[in-house]
């Protein structure tokens, strides 16, 4: 559905994306992560043709882009950078003057497909007022809806769910699983992990403008070969595993033993109490802080420093190495 | 989508508030003055002031000299401005292209409504006019002479020609034409600015800048060798149309220095917006 190729675009003196390849297959839920400033927000307004490439191929549904923009984004629902509406005008006025904008509307259908794309997002008892009293909520909704109007067979939202509530974001996301079981290929971009790691199968990691890593989520989150262990009786057990405990915080203990059914065993055997034992999996918020630099919306004093330590996924940074202090 | 921003434009608060105040400029005017019986003297104040008083269907064309020198270039260069620069700072740019409106096409439409709008303003104007003229101070025939308009009662001692109410309507439709072109030559100013930036104050303002300097530029002898080509130099040139015969030359000259300005701001406004990075 997108591929790009070596695209690249720099802003002045700025790479703002770096030969970034995306591949985002049909029937996809791409998770497109990475800090704030990393470059996200450029790719996807150059996928859409708001931002030319300085360099690189981008192909969107079979087609190229930005040549065939005008084939290709009839078919395309989008969200960027937060929802945007006439302030004066009601939610409806809105979504009926996005769909007559550009060719392919449909004139007759238009009062349906308003009330379906309402419906769908959660505002089919909208009334009359004009959108600048909406709540923050209120205007994501309508913003999903307008990308939602022409039943789209790509979606490419940016933080769709900025704004909303906990109830808000479970709504969205089993509104975009249940548009995917459909056949809509979703490709949204977040930095909310938990929430992409409940909904999406595929991620791409950016990071300062390079895409970092991209792979299925299921292939990311292998068991690490380590167990977590909760115990009341953590001194005994740790004197009990000797040799074996790679860390310990209070009565949690991380065990260098693979299999936790064998180690639970042997707890039990030793007459130990174990209130919870699971195996270690990274968590994507481990993952994507491991792979990512701080946002370039965090301004320090320390000169930018390349990555973090892997041993200290989402920890402090080391003193730069050479480092006399 | 020409349609659609049409539409937006009628729908717009703003749209019928800056004509209010258009229209109201001149009402206000026309009630001071039948009120005191105290026009201008012949030559002085805004043109075609002082024989409003003997004909009220010459007060649409009083109307629109004096709503031309201030208040119409800023109603236009506003609602131009903000023709791009407004979409992009309200957030509506990146949808509306991503619809897919192509840029060509959005910036046509934009243009188109704002034709219609400074159509609409410029006719609005000379229609309220006409009806506070007429109602307010009568009709009577005035004459007409190469040095401009005389009230019947002294026209017994020029050589003029009494015009009729048809010419009246005739010769004001012809400055409604050349005031509209020449607010045509500010939008376009504004428009190129609109596509320049994101801030429509920004826009309006630059447009507003470059009259000023022009106006400034027009009344400085030493800048005489460019005066020619300035775009406030032939403005006042509509109220040729009120001369017998009517002076061709300055109004002739005045829709083509409006003709090139209108292309090359326009020809600019494209070449800028079709090749931009919209990253509002």
């Amino acid at each position: 559905m997108i591929v790009t190729r070596g695209l690249t675009k720099r802003f002045g003196s700025v790479l703002a994306v770096d030969h970034v390849d995306l591949d985002v297959r049909a029937g996809d839920r791409y998770g497109f992560l990475g800090p704030n400033g990393s470059g996200k927000t450029t790719v996807i307004r150059m996928l859409l043709g708001l931002v030319f490439a300085t360099s690189g191929e981008i192909e969107m549904l079979g087609k190229p882009v930005p040549a065939r923009l005008r084939e290709v984004l009839p078919n395309v629902g989008s969200l960027v950078e937060g929802p945007s509406a006439y302030g004066h005008l009601s939610g409806r006025a809105n979504l009926a003057l996005i769909d007559a904008a550009g060719r392919a509307g449909g004139r007759r259908t238009r009062r349906r497909r308003i009330d379906q794309a309402l419906e769908s997002v959660g505002l089919a008892g909208i009334d009359t007022r004009p959108v600048r009293k909406y709540s923050l909520g209120m205007r994501q909704r309508l913003g999903l809806a307008a990308a939602l109007l022409r039943a789209p067979k790509l979606l490419v939202l940016d933080e769709p769910t900025n704004g909303l509530d906990p109830l808000g974001i479970r709504e969205i996301r089993d509104l975009l699983a249940g548009l995917n079981e459909a056949g809509t290929t979703v490709f949204l971009s977040s930095h909310q992990l938990a929430e992409v790691e409940q909904l999406c199968t595929r991620v791409g990691v950016v990071d300062r403008g390079r895409l970092v890593l991209q792979a299925e989520l299921s292939a990311l989150r292998p068991a690490t070969g380590r167990v977590i262990v909760h115990s009341p009786d953590a001194d005994r057990a740790a004197a009990e595993l000797d040799g074996l405990i790679a860390s310990r915080d209070g009565d949690r203990l991380v065990v260098a033993e693979a299999d936790p059914a064998e180690l639970n065993t042997r707890l039990v055997a030793a007459g130990l109490r174990v209130t919870e034992i699971r195996p270690e999996r990274r968590s994507l918020e481990d993952l994507v802080l491991q792979l990512t630099s701080p946002g370039a919306d965090r301004i320090g004093r320390d000169p930018g420093q390349p990555g973090r330590d892997p041993g200290q996924p989402g920890g402090r940074r080391p003193p730069p190495a050479g480092d006399a202090q | 989508m020409i349609r659609v921003e049409l539409a937006k434009l009628v729908r717009r608060p703003r749209t019928w508030g800056s004509i209010l105040l258009l229209c109201a400029l001149p009402t206000v005017v026309a009630v001071f003055i039948a009120v005191t019986h105290v026009a201008p003297a012949p030559g002085q104040g805004p043109a075609l002031l002082s024989a409003v008083l003997s004909d009220g269907s010459l007060y649409p064309a009083a109307a629109l000299a004096l709503v031309l020198p201030i208040f119409l270039p800023i109603a236009v260069a506003i609602m131009a401005g903000d023709a791009i620069s407004g979409e992009a700072s309200s957030g509506m740019l990146r949808y509306l292209l991503a619809r897919p409106v192509g840029r060509t096409r959005l910036l046509v439409a934009k243009l188109i409504s704002v034709i219609a709008y400074v159509l609409g303003a410029v006719i609005l104007v000379a229609v309220t006019a006409y009806a506070t003229g007429a109602g307010l101070f009568g009709t009577s025939p005035v004459v007409v002479t190469s040095r401009g308009l005389a009230a019947s009662a002294v026209a017994t001692s020029l050589s003029g020609t009494p015009m009729t109410p048809a010419d009246i309507a005739v010769r004001t439709l012809g400055a409604v034409a050349f005031i509209g072109v020449s607010m045509l030559g500010v939008a376009s100013i504004a428009l190129f600015g609109s596509t320049l930036t994101d801030s429509s104050l920004g826009a309006a303002l630059g447009a507003l800048a470059a009259l000023i300097t022009s106006g400034v530029l027009v009344a400085l002898n030493s800048a005489a060798s460019v005066s020619p080509y300035l775009p406030t130099r032939y403005w006042l040139a509509w109220a040729d149309f009120f001369r017998e015969p009517i002076l061709w030359r300055n109004i002739e000259r005045g829709f083509a220095i409006q003709g090139i300005y209108v292309a090359v701001f326009l020809a600019a406004a494209w070449a800028n917006f079709a090749t931009k990075d919209v990253t509002s």
